[in-house]
């Protein structure tokens, strides 16, 4: 039995669909993300979830009750908000017991309890402070453990990195996937970050314009894009929009403005109107023409990121941009203007009607 | 650059204080002095314990006022008023949050319109409204004929010149100053942090009480004190609305004044009740300046 159940959850707000004809299902100790651009109704799909809104069609199934109607203060699930949403007149010790103290656990359970949970978050020490005489990644872990303590079965966070600077996030998604792992929890977080959903989760729903697109874990997401806008929105990908025609007993992808035709690959049907997508890593490039499929291109600029190189080309009549990422080694030695030949296996494309 | 710079701070942190100096303490100052003073019978009627005798500046004071005032009657209508402030404040208190409540949690559409209705009364004179009252409560009034038609009652209930009626006025009028500090300080309360509670299992009422109160403390504090401070040397209200067993700080005042023309002593009521109001004031401060930083 699934953990958590979304069947056919629409909400709208005026004549605004937020969320439309949403279906998914959450395993147990699952660390699944929402993914998608900000307004694609991720957030909204998560309040509907902790109850703060009621789906306007749908059921949401929890450990097999129905939620649906369930008010938020009832279900077996609690939130990490994205400002935190730590009670001000309420110190670290009692914003943390705060959920206990509703259920009415006694003061001795409730206080270990707490401490328990500052180990966990490495806040020991810290139950006398005030919410606005902590940190930024402080408060995060506050919030963290306050929304822990009482044991959920699924713990929503609503981008739980979002409020950090770069260094800290890279820390704490470590911890948080860490907790994870340690607690058994199931967490499902909402992120417009998808390196954020890459590399915490191991399922991944993208969602666009209310609804899911495309659900996987971060491999598949990544490599094999079900649309053009999931292979746009994770990750960096050059489009090339063509036809898939017959040529010299191959099939290949004409594009207009292309000096040869691109590799597809095997086993795509011929279609007038597709799109092939290709990761900015999966490009080769080289000084003298290949065997094979190779394309002309000339570097316009090379930007320097440390181990990472992105090299943009032009190439074809209409000066199409490509981008390229190499070790930066071997970007050295790529002047601006020099010509080179970029290539692809023809499996590392993925073929997206368009 | 820097002298103007620092002249200008001077200017800006000095005015509030001019204010303050020139039409408070001055005034309260020449208050003090004349009920110093003794009563007599001139224009104006009394003699300054301050004057010029032998060339020099002569200081004369008495405390026999302020030796009346804490024997007589007076510290009886002190407390009576402190005890009608009070009771005036805890009403309005509980009156006037379910209102600010209702107006913060009501559509932002709404909530122009409902605090536009809140402060409406002030665009009619307060006398008016004091008058309109009587006209309500007396025993031909509105309220009586309604309640013999609706079969409630079989004669005129005495409304008017009572407690209850003082208490009605007090709380009509400060009704709006008790709401308007209240719905600021809602106003600024995370909505996040209502759905945090619910989220931990706190039930409507608990988060009314456990987080929504707490941090709204700041405009109890400021409402109460808007409300008690006037309500205790209110004037207007008790002279109209009140009966002869409402014993008011405020009329009694009038009345040394007006009535008998004893400055000196009326001057002392006065002292003695600024005096009175600073506790008051001094631990709401407390409560309001206990604000959250950021």
């Amino acid at each position: 039995m699934p953990l958590l159940e979304l069947i056919g959850v629409s909400k709208s707000f005026g004549r605004i669909a937020a969320v439309e004809q949403v279906s998914l299902t959450v395993e147990r100790g699952e660390f699944f993300a929402l993914l998608g651009p900000s307004g694609c109704g991720k957030t909204t799909l998560l309040r509907l979830v902790g109850g703060f809104e009621r789906p306007d069609k749908g059921r949401i199934v929890i450990d097999g009750e129905d939620m649906t109607a369930v008010p938020p203060y009832a279900r077996p699930v609690n939130m990490m908000f994205q400002s935190y949403a730590l009670f001000p007149h309420l110190d670290v010790a009692a914003n943390i017991a705060f959920g206990l103290r509703q259920e009415g656990m006694e003061r001795g359970r409730r206080l270990a309890r707490v401490e328990e949970m500052l180990a966990l978050v490495q806040m020991t020490g810290f139950e006398r402070r005030r919410p606005h005489e902590l940190s930024g990644g402080q408060r995060q872990r506050i919030a963290l453990a306050r929304a822990l303590a009482k044991m959920p079965k699924l713990l929503l966070l609503d981008e739980p990195l979002a409020a950090l600077d770069r260094k800290l996030r890279e820390e704490t998604r470590l911890e948080l996937t860490g907790i994870q792992e340690r607690l058994g929890t199931t967490f499902l977080v909402v992120t417009h970050d998808q390196q954020e959903a890459l590399g915490m989760a191991s399922r991944i729903a993208v969602m666009n314009q209310g609804r899911v697109v495309q659900v996987g874990r971060p491999a598949e997401i990544y490599e094999r894009p079900a649309s053009r806008f999931v292979a746009e929105f994770v990750g960096a990908v050059n489009l090339f929009e063509g036809a898939v025609a017959s040529a010299s007993g191959e099939t290949v992808l004409q594009v207009p403005d292309l000096p040869s035709p691109l590799p597809v690959p095997a086993g795509t049907g011929f279609q007038a109107a597709a799109v092939l997508a290709v990761r900015p890593e999966k490009i080769r490039l080289r000084p003298d023409r290949p065997t094979g499929f190779a394309l002309p291109a000339t570097v316009c600029s090379v930007g320097y990121q440390g181990a990472l190189s992105v090299v943009h080309l032009e190439a074809g009549s209409a000066r199409r941009r490509l981008s390229v990422h190499l070790a930066s080694a071997a970007a050295r030695d790529l002047p601006r203007g020099s010509p080179v030949w970029a290539s692809w296996s023809a499996e590392d494309g993925v073929l997206l009607t368009r | 650059m820097n002298e103007i710079g620092r002249l200008g701070r001077a200017v800006l942190i000095g005015f509030p204080y001019a204010w303050f100096g020139l039409f408070f303490l001055l005034p309260l100052l020449i208050v003090l002095k004349i009920a110093l003073g003794r009563s007599a019978d001139a224009i104006p009627p009394y003699i300054s314990p301050l004057s010029w005798s032998h060339g020099g500046l002569a200081f004369d004071p008495t405390l026999a006022n302020f030796r009346d005032i804490l024997c007589g009657g007076c510290m009886r209508a002190y407390g009576a008023s402190l005890g009608t402030a009070a009771l005036a404040t805890v009403l309005c208190l509980l009156a006037g949050y379910p209102i600010a409540y209702a107006i913060w949690r009501s559509p932002p559409l709404w909530r122009n319109l409902l605090l536009f209705l809140v402060m409406l009364p002030f665009w009619t004179s307060f006398l008016i409204r004091v008058y309109a009252w009587m006209a309500i409560l007396q025993p031909s009034g509105l309220l009586n004929r309604v309640l013999l038609a609706a079969g409630l009652i079989e004669a005129p209930v005495p409304l008017l010149y009572n407690g209850f009626s003082l208490q009605l006025g007090l709380l009509y009028s400060y009704l709006p100053f008790m709401i308007l500090p209240i719905y600021g300080s809602l106003s600024q309360l995370d909505e996040a942090l209502l759905e945090a509670a619910a989220d931990l299992g706190a039930r409507p009422w608990r988060v009314l009480a456990e987080v929504v109160v707490p941090l709204s403390l700041p405009g109890i504090g400021a409402g109460a004190l808007l409300v008690f401070v006037p309500a205790v040397g209110e004037f207007v209200i008790p002279d109209l609305l009140a009966g002869p067993g409402n014993l008011m700080i405020g009329k009694l005042l009038w009345a040394q004044f007006f009535e008998n023309r004893d400055w000196p002593e009326a001057a002392a009521i006065a002292v003695l009740m600024v005096a009175g109001l600073a506790v008051p004031i001094l631990v709401a401060q407390r409560v309001i300046g206990r604000e959250r930083p950021a």
